[in-house]
């Protein structure tokens, strides 16, 4: 159970074109906070700020000011604190295609982070774990598929693989970054199906980040909508799409695709 | 054509003349066990119309769309069938039978197509006038510089990017800018088919909503047909005239927008209509738990619509 709070989070780019340089705000005071259970999703066009907003939660960016706690207390610096914190928050990413290491089996690519975040264990304890990740993301012989190698899976079944991964250090934080606009339409929603009851048995706080308005509404509890580094609107899902409030939220809504309308145009 | 697409487009759709005839085409990849990657597809083309053609990676479409336009390399090979195209001034091309010099006049400026990804098939190294340019000076020698400048920057002008980008390079470009340069250069030489693999997949929906928009008032404007690729079919029911249905192969179903969305007949269409929650209506097969007990005192909003959903996909 964790619960991380980001509170009043701004990201400055120093952008340079020859002598002069100017400053980009990706993230403009950005607050809000993940809890067990509960997912909630951060959309917004490209360039909204919303991948920076990851790139902090996983420590791959500093914030410039502002503040990332995990249950109430800030993060320490140093690689002892930087491994206790990624034992906790964990990220899918958008490509399974390129997440997932060629050369490496899918067994191999479990074991690590098991090994790391749980030190003591015994090569047979490994095994079991990378074992019950697998059948935990349904991929079923769960030996079998430890010994494939990425190109032998599916988009899908790749994804599978990211999940188990991430979900390998028993974190208590998701975060999801587009995680199924790479996969085929039909397999879309069995891997959020998944995420949700994976998230469910977990207890996991899950933030979801798309530009999918519709899987968005579905999949969360609640909706943060981000423009040019800040958030415009927030709310309970169905609020936010169903009764947008701010224009930017109805510009992204209008630009969803949305057969309804087309179909109240042609009868 | 049916009685139900003269509905959709009361003016055009009925007298509606093909540019493109596509006839029992198969293509196999002729592997160790040979692939059968598209089984006897016959489609027609509408001058003006824009054809959908949805289905998941490897039904198949885009192997069409190659075929369509000859760019299929060994060990794909067309099997069976032909492709007839009609050009606006009134003979007819057996796209099939075509080759050497023929088929360079053929490709590009009767048949252009932008490929999936096409944003990132711009040459990195050079200015995007040069690269415009490009394809002017090979299908139009005669043309002078000074023509060949003025056109690019109406080319560019055409499709929303200023005319100033031209010296820019692709990295100077977003992602969106770049795509429209794409779909100016397929435009370059008048096509009357565009072929449109996946043309807007890599773009948020903003851009994309205004990419389409683009591409339908130009269609409009130009009059081009498009074969519209996409696994996206909430997008294909609202820009396609007709759309066709493709799966490991084959044209599973082949309607008009409105009978495909309201009376789905094929079982995968069922299906694949079935993938895509709708954005303002009910959930369909969502697996929600709905929120969780939440720590008393946590900056939340809890909210109470958020209902304990199961049900099972």
């Amino acid at each position: 159970m964790t619960t991380l709070e980001v509170r009043d989070v701004t990201k400055v780019y120093k952008l340079r074109s020859g002598f002069r340089s100017a400053d980009l705000r990706a993230v403009d005071g950005v607050s809000f906070a993940l809890e067990p259970g509960r997912t909630t999703a951060l959309v917004g066009q490209s360039g909204s700020g919303k991948s920076t907003v990851a790139k902090m939660l996983m420590h791959l960016e500093r914030p410039t000011s502002g503040r990332i706690l995990v249950d109430g207390a800030p993060v320490g610096r140093g690689r002892r604190a930087e491994v206790a914190y990624r034992r906790r928050v964990q990220m899918v990413f958008q490509d399974p295609f390129g997440s997932l290491n060629p050369y490496h089996s899918v067994g191999h690519h479990l074991e690590r982070p098991v090994r790391l975040h749980h030190p003591g264990l015994g090569d047979a304890e490994v095994r079991e774990r990378v074992l019950a990740l697998l059948r935990r993301v349904r991929l079923d012989p769960a030996e079998d598929y430890a010994q494939r190698r990425p190109h032998e899976l599916s988009g899908g079944q790749r994804q599978r693989v990211a999940i188990a991964r991430a979900l390998a250090p028993e974190p208590g934080i998701l975060v999801a970054d587009e995680p199924v606009s790479m996969l085929d339409v039909s397999i879309r929603l069995g891997v959020l199906n998944l995420l949700a009851s994976l998230q469910e048995e977990d207890d996991l706080g899950v933030l979801y980040i798309t530009h999918d308005l519709a899987t968005a509404r579905h999949f969360s509890d609640e909706i943060l909508v981000m423009h040019r580094g800040t958030i415009v609107e927030r709310g309970p899902a169905d609020d936010v799409i169903l009764r947008p409030q701010h224009d930017y939220t109805k510009t992204l809504r209008a630009a969803s695709p949305d057969p309804e309308r087309r179909l109240a145009e042609l009868s | 054509m049916t009685a139900a697409t003269q509905a959709v487009v009361p003016p055009a759709g009925t007298a509606r003349p093909p540019v493109l005839s596509i006839e029992g085409l198969s293509i196999t990849y002729q592997t160790a066990t040979p692939v059968h990657a598209v089984r006897d597809v016959s489609l027609e083309l509408g001058r003006g119309e824009v054809l959908g053609l949805a289905g998941e990676s490897g039904c198949g479409k885009s192997t069409l769309a190659y075929g369509v336009t000859r760019l299929l390399k060994p060990p794909a090979e067309v099997t069976a069938g032909s492709v007839e195209f009609h050009s606006r001034e009134g003979y007819a091309l057996d796209v099939m039978r075509m080759d050497g010099e023929e088929l360079r006049q053929f490709r590009w400026s009767k048949i252009s197509m932008v490929f999936q990804g096409a944003m990132n098939s711009l040459n990195p190294v050079k200015k995007v006038r040069d690269q415009l340019d490009d394809v002017l000076t090979t299908h139009r020698p005669g043309m002078s510089k000074a023509q060949r400048r003025v056109l690019c920057g109406e080319l560019l002008e055409r499709v929303g990017v200023d005319r100033n980008r031209l010296t820019a390079y692709p990295h100077e470009l977003s992602g969106g800018m770049r795509q429209r340069v794409m779909i100016a250069m397929a435009m370059a030489l008048d096509p009357q088919v565009m072929i449109m693999d996946e043309p807007t997949t890599a773009l948020d929906v903003v851009v994309q909503r205004e990419i389409l928009q683009e591409i339908a008032r130009l269609r409009d404007e130009l009059g081009f047909a498009v074969m519209f690729i996409t696994h996206d079919l909430p997008l294909l029911l609202e820009i396609s005239d007709r759309i066709a249905v493709m799966r490991e192969g084959r044209v599973v179903e082949l309607a008009d927008a409105l009978t495909l969305y309201t009376s789905p007949q094929h079982e995968y269409t069922r299906t694949l209509l079935s993938s895509f929650p709708s954005l303002t209506g009910e959930r369909g097969g969502f697996v929600r738990h709905g929120s969780r007990a939440v720590p008393a005192g946590a900056p939340t909003r809890h909210d109470a619509e958020h209902d304990t959903v199961e049900e099972r996909a």
